[in-house]
């Protein structure tokens, strides 16, 4: 695998978890419990999206086909989406989207801010910007986190249920093959296990803190990075791609 | 040709389209102007990754050029350095707050993620008698917030 290969496999994935998430939070728009928390989800999404944007442009420049950000995001297909599981999973109750939340950005930030050190300028420029932006999305999470699982016991409950059934969709994110080891060498990529420590240490605290138990690791489900999908990416695809996909050449 | 420096004096006067009493380069995201042969790069920095203002503001800049006669225009959108709120100038703070939306405040030591909350003026009375309502809200750079003394809701500009 030349580095030209495995840089533009890493910026789909990079650029899929944001894109697939952006989606999923984006359907919370006019779903949410109340108009500001709509909003803070949606804002989030939009943070997303902006990433995506930026990452599937530059996948887009580094394979050199001339493919654009629209047609990497709304022209490709299942199989060649490399987004980890957890982030296309559906929504479920509010608590199952707010626990994702915190097992997914706690993730991200960990690995935005070591991105931040890449030896390729314009990853480590679009990590400096993301870390900003998923310190805001964490503080959220976070303080649903202590209101749903110290607050009453339905609320509870969902939240541990959510953890629960979460659990096994993130060893994944910690996943490594060939792609990330053409780029570790050359200090372009960055090591995930380096950082699954730290993942699991935060983590653990605010699920503690929250009155909640940590679940215990057990089977890790795995698939995204060979384009193996669950069932629901599908269904994503079919609708956010329709229009491009009607329209080859609509304009806005 | 126009040179450089009046390039930059043509477009620092846009004003952001959200915001129409500060100008792009109040904001800072107006980062440089390039001038080779007949065509000019302009470089531009966005607030949040998914602001969706930044395609206006580069719609702005192409069509402003365009009424002073240049065509060849490329927008450039860099990521690095991150843009931060620090870079609106003291004049432009002043500004908002008299429009009525709170202006960031330095960054320094603000801790995003142990969530502190801020002491944010009133913009409208000038109380310090303020609570957040919102953090996130009607864009994502700013926070909606009410004054208990004057009971209005207003904008806050986020410390970023």
């Amino acid at each position: 695998m030349t580095q030209q290969e495995a840089l533009f496999n890493y910026l789909l994935r990079l650029g899929d978890n944001a894109l697939i998430l952006s989606y999923r939070l984006g359907e919370w728009s006019s779903n949410a419990p109340y108009l500001e928390e709509d909003l803070a989800l949606t804002n989030i999404a939009l943070d997303l999206t902006g990433r995506a944007d930026a990452l599937l442009r530059y996948a887009g420049q580094i394979e050199g086909k001339g493919r654009t950000e629209d047609d990497l995001a709304f022209k490709r297909d299942e199989r060649h989406f490399y987004n980890n599981l957890i982030t296309e999973l559906p929504n479920g109750d509010f608590a199952a989207t707010i626990a994702r939340q915190l097992l997914y950005s706690t993730f991200d930030l960990l690995l935005y801010e070591a991105l931040t050190k890449s030896s390729d300028a314009t990853i480590a420029g679009i990590a400096e910007k993301a870390i900003k932006e998923t310190k805001y999305h964490i503080r959220h999470c976070t303080q649903w986190m202590y209101r749903l699982g110290d607050g009453t016991e339905e609320s509870h409950k969902r939240t541990q249920t959510a953890l629960d059934e979460l659990w096994m969709f993130t060893g994944e994110l910690f996943e490594m093959d060939e792609v990330d080891n053409v780029l570790i060498k050359d200090g372009i990529a960055v090591d995930l296990q380096s950082l699954r420590s730290r993942w699991n240490e935060r983590v653990s605290e605010t699920i503690v803190t929250s009155t909640l138990t940590r679940p215990t690791d057990g089977y890790m489900q795995s698939g995204s990075r060979k384009g193996v999908h669950s069932e629901y990416l599908g269904f994503i695809l079919s609708e956010m791609q329709y229009l491009p996909r009607a329209y080859p050449d609509a304009k806005w | 040709m126009l040179s450089r420096d009046e390039i930059y004096s043509i477009i620092s006067v846009i004003p952001d389209p959200e915001i129409p009493v500060i100008t792009i380069a109040d904001l800072g995201i107006l980062r440089g102007v390039e001038v080779t042969g007949n065509s000019c790069t302009i470089t531009i920095t966005p607030t949040y990754s998914g602001c969706p203002a930044m395609k206006v503001i580069e719609d702005d800049i192409k069509s402003c050029l365009l009424e002073n006669g240049i065509s060849d225009v490329n927008v450039k959108l860099v990521y690095s350095p991150a843009w931060t709120t620090d870079w609106i100038n003291p004049a432009a703070k002043e500004r908002l707050n008299a429009y009525g939306i709170a202006p960031p405040k330095p960054l320094i030591e603000i801790d995003l993620l142990a969530g502190k909350t801020e002491v944010i003026v009133c913009p409208l009375c000038g109380s310090k008698n303020t609570v957040e309502i919102a953090h996130h809200a009607s864009t994502a750079c700013k926070a909606l917030f009410k004054c208990l003394d004057c009971r209005e809701p207003f904008d806050h500009f986020k410390s970023h």
